[in-house]
Order: C-alpha cells, then structure tokens, then sequence
C-alpha cells in the first residue's frame, strides 16, 4: 500500500445549521503521526466517526485506504476515550482484547481459535500486558485499561490507528507509555496514526502534522508552522499568544475565545 | 409415596424435563443480563408477563395463559430493548410500567371466576401441570434462543459489556439490544409459567450473578451459570416432591445458596491473590512509575 491511509478532499460537516468544518484537505501518509487538536465541539471525535464510516461527510470525500472507510474494518483500529469500565465487567483483558478482533462478526466463530488466541496474545505482548491478561479489566487501574485499549485497537494489525482523546485523566507517566506504545507501533509497522487529543505537550516529541480546528477554521502543518501566535490567534479571533518554554507549547488566551462549547484546559498549561 | 417413586412418574418427568429446558436458556442468557445490568428489567417482564396471563385467563380460558404470557413478556421486552442502554432513565421507566402490570394481572385475576389453582400458577409458577404442548413452545423456544445466541454471540456479548466500542467497530448495537430482549421475554414468559412471576430472577439473575463472583471469562461464566441454574431447578424439583410443596421456594433457595457460596468463595479468593500478587506488583510500580517521574522530569528542564 503506497497511497494515502487517508485522504480527505473538500471535506465538509454539518450537524443542524452548524458547518463544524469545511473546504478540509488532509492526506495521511503511512506511518505519519497527526495529532488533531481543538476545544470541543469543534468536531475532532466527528472526524474519527467519519473514518470509521459511521457518519457519512455532508459533501466533498473520504478515502481510507483509496475506499469509502468500511465500518468494522480490520485495517482501522480504534483507542475510545479513557473511560473506567465498570468494576464487575465480567471479562479479563484478553476477552476485551478478542472483542477488539472479532467481537463485530456473526456467526459461531468456532474456526480458527488457535490463529486467534496467537493474535490476541501478540497484542498483549506489544503493548506489556500479559502479566494481567487473565485478570478481570475492572480490576485494573486506568493505565492498565488504556494499555489493554491500544491492545484492542492493535489485534486486527491495523495500518490506520485513531485515538479520541486517550490521555485523557492519565497521570504524566502513564501518558508518556501510552504515547510510546502508538509511536512504537507506527515505526515498526508503518501504521498510519490520527490523534485527538486536548493537550499536544505529550505527544510534540512524536508527532509530525497538527492539524488544529476552532469553530469551523482550521490549520495543517508541523507543530512549529501551526503553534504561532499568528495562527492561533487567528483561529480563535482573539489575541493568543503561543510560547515555547523547556521545549513545551504553552497557548495562553484562548480559553477566552468566544467558541461555541467550552474551551479545555488549554493545551499545556499546568 | 417417596421421592423415587415420584420420579417414576410421567408428568414429573415432564416437569424434570421442562425445568432442564429453561435452565438451560436461562444460563446462556443470564450472563448477558447481568453484564447488561438488566435485572430489574427481567423483574419488570416477569410481572409484565404475568399481566399478559392473567389477561389471557380472563378472557381466552386456561389454554391461553401461555400465549398471553408470551405476548406480555415481548411487548414489555421491546420497549426496554428500544429504550437502549441509558440505565438511570430505564430504571425509572421500569419501575412504571411493572407496577401498571403488577395492577392490571391483579385486577384480571379477581375477575376470573375459574379455578383459583391457575390464577395462583402465575405467581408462584405450576411445573407439575406442564404438558406435552408447554413442552413443545418450551422446545420451539429453546432452539431459537440457542440458535439466535450462536449466530450473534460475540456481538451480543462486544454490545453488552463494551457498547462505544462495539458502536465504533460497526456493531448494529440498537438491533441488537432490540433482539436480546426478544429471546430474554420469550424465555421470561416460559419462566413465568414453570417457576412464577416473583422467582423468575432466581433462574436469570442468581445463576449469573453468582458465576460472575467466581470467574471473568465470558465463557467460563456462562458454563456456571448453566450448572448453577440446572441443580437449582431440577434440585427444586426434586425435593419438592416428598412434601407437596411448591418448587418455587426449594428453587429459590438452592439458587440463593449457590451465590453466598461463591460469594464468600469468590471474596476469600481476590483477597488472596490480592495477598499474593498485588501487594509487591503495586509497590513495584508506585516505584518505577515514581522513578520514571522524576527520570522524565529532571533532565528536561534542568539540562
């Protein structure tokens, strides 16, 4: 596969009477990192849902792969937002894992159960999970959970990898391994990999184009040609100013931007 | 006459063999209910069920009672499948339309002028009055939830327990949800009518609920919660036969010994595992991800 894992072409949504973003040109290569960043509503999570063919665009084109993105495609693996499973979830990692590989297919399943238990047990491996596969996941801490999310996502040997928000209430050192595990995986195998993510600081060591959405506006680039004053401040129609400091980004005054929802905790500020 | 005696008897083999029947559906689906966080709403179909009945006694005679529970049991179904997975709101919902039901079956019962000993079945269920056309609806029952649940296990199972997930890899969840309560009303109405309204959740819930203290493997768990749920009922069974009483306690009371044992079981295990393994891998890794702090925070701002 040399062409894009993806490539949108005018891209536009509507959700009601809001255009959430529009006129939107981005190619993925393989292997490339893209961090997507942005307050919410400004449609991050709605850019996942349409690569994973769960909402279609209100006009212009997707590609994934040079086809229509396919829901439940092997080629595609998905990191949900860090959210607790509930304590007596009756699974143990590698059941969550397998659903992550199968659990979208009818039928029995009973072919094939080797093959599977050595994928599901190589998806473990990769992201150093093995020592508590067999423990049930409500059981385990966040970190744990996440590392057994980016597992899920892996099983199938995807070559696109979206992630919505996994960091999110993390601690700086369990953040630091899930970001090394996504790096680690698209350099050994290539895969394409977009990132949503409210913070860009834990991730600036590995990434290769931000692509940065405010109310409908939006800018693709490096971290250095996107993360200016300039730019910012044009995107949030207010006077922001970006600074460089220990080699973070700070963005301070954009939590005062008149945007639509609530602006985040603005990236890096600690 | 003895037990064995008893147990040479047709309609108690016909009763033996029904009970088999439901156990069986109600340990495949269990698991799932329980995962789902859905026993109020099998409590809410039982007495829906129930509802239906009773209405059918009323109106149609004792030969439709199994219809009407049926009918009932579905109905109600759909509605808690439609309203999806929103729990606190389905809750509420729940608890409307079981005590509307609970009024309705009431209010049928006092205006049925027949044979008290089929009002009272409704309630505390009449296994020995089973004949061969229950046997047929409870075969006919059985082969397509098992068929159904073979076909759609996994995303049943990836739908219930990780539903965002499930949504995202393109598992028609809503279908789904709509689909289990299907088979859960179907095998609630053949509950209602062998152990009653008020003890179906002994055969949905407590099976499942204590196979769950025990393992977390789907799989393991919905092999117990067969087991749990055969000796419950076939044991009721049996050992209401000497005394003339009626299952529904013995079965309740099996199955409420099952979960305290592995409860009890279950809690004296994770505290030894939690002995075992927990305590140094927890400290090991308050260490290194302390260790890993600092290692990532000194030498980049400092250098």
């Amino acid at each position: 596969m040399t062409g894009p894992a993806v490539s949108l072409t005018g891209a536009e949504l509507r959700r009601g009477p809001r255009t959430l973003w529009s006129g939107l040109e981005l190619d993925v290569a393989p292997g490339e990192f893209v961090a997507v960043l942005g307050p919410n509503g400004s449609g991050k999570t709605t850019l996942l849902q349409v690569l994973l063919g769960l909402l279609p665009l209100s006009s212009g084109q997707v590609r994934v792969h040079g086809a229509p993105p396919a829901r439940g495609s092997a080629a595609v693996g998905y990191v949900p937002q860090q959210r607790a499973l509930d304590p007596l979830t009756p699974l143990r990692g590698r059941d969550l894992v397998g659903l992550g590989l199968d659990g979208h297919r009818f039928g029995p399943g009973l072919r094939g159960r080797a093959r599977r238990r050595e994928q599901v047990h190589r998806a473990l491996a990769q992201v150093d999970a093995l020592d508590y596969a067999d423990a049930p996941v409500g059981s385990l801490s966040g970190g744990e959970q996440q590392r057994l999310r980016v597992a899920q996502a892996l099983v199938g040997d995807p070559s696109l990898l979206l992630a919505d928000e996994p960091l999110l209430s993390l601690d700086l050192a369990r953040q630091r391994e899930v970001v090394e595990l996504v790096d680690r995986r698209r350099r050994e195998h290539d895969t394409a990999v977009v990132f949503v993510t409210h913070e860009l600081n834990p991730v600036l060591p590995v990434v290769d184009r931000v692509l940065y959405l405010v109310d409908g506006r939006f800018r693709i680039g490096t971290p250095e040609e996107v993360m200016t004053s300039a730019n910012l401040s044009q995107l949030y129609r207010t006077d922001v100013e970006v600074v460089r400091v220990r080699g973070r980004i700070l963005v301070v005054g954009a939590e005062d931007a008149p945007v639509h929802h609530d602006v985040p905790e603005e990236v890096g500020v600690r | 006459m003895s037990t064995l005696d008893l147990l040479q008897l047709g309609f108690v083999r016909q009763a033996l063999l029904a009970g088999a029947v439901l156990a069986l559906l109600a340990g495949l689906l269990g698991p799932l209910v329980v995962g789902r966080g859905m026993a109020f709403a099998v409590h809410g179909t039982s007495e829906l069920s129930f509802a239906g009945g009773a209405g059918a006694l009323l109106l149609f005679g004792a030969g439709a009672v199994g219809w009407g529970a049926l009918v009932g049991a579905v109905v109600v179904a759909l509605v808690f499948g439609a309203l999806g997975l929103a729990a606190h709101e389905r809750d509420s919902v729940i608890g409307v339309l079981l005590s509307f039901g609970l009024g309705l079956g009431v209010l049928f019962q006092s205006l049925y002028t027949g044979r008290s000993a089929n009002k009272f079945g409704l309630l505390v269920g009449q296994i020995v009055g089973v004949d061969t056309g229950d046997l047929v609806s409870l075969a006919v029952t059985g082969v397509v939830v098992v068929g159904v649940l073979g076909l759609a296990y996994r995303p049943l199972l990836f739908a219930s327990l990780d539903p965002t997930m499930a949504a995202a890899r393109g598992v028609p969840v809503r279908a789904l949800s709509v689909a289990f309560a299907v088979l859960l009303g179907a095998t609630t109405a053949l509950g209602v009518q062998i152990v009653g309204a008020l003890l179906v959740l002994s055969l949905l819930i407590t099976p499942a609920a204590a196979a769950a203290r025990l393992t977390a493997s789907p799989l393991r768990a919905t092999v117990l919660a067969v087991v749990f749920a055969e000796v419950a009922v076939l044991g009721g069974i049996v050992l209401s036969l000497a005394p003339g009483l009626p299952i529904s306690p013995f079965v309740a009371g099996i199955a409420f010994a099952t979960y305290v044992i592995c409860r009890v079981a279950g809690s004296l295990r994770t505290r030894r595992r939690a002995s075992r393994t927990r305590v140094p891998a927890s400290s090991t890794a308050t260490s290194t991800s302390s260790q890993s702090a600092l290692a990532s925070q000194s030498p980049r701002p400092r250098s």
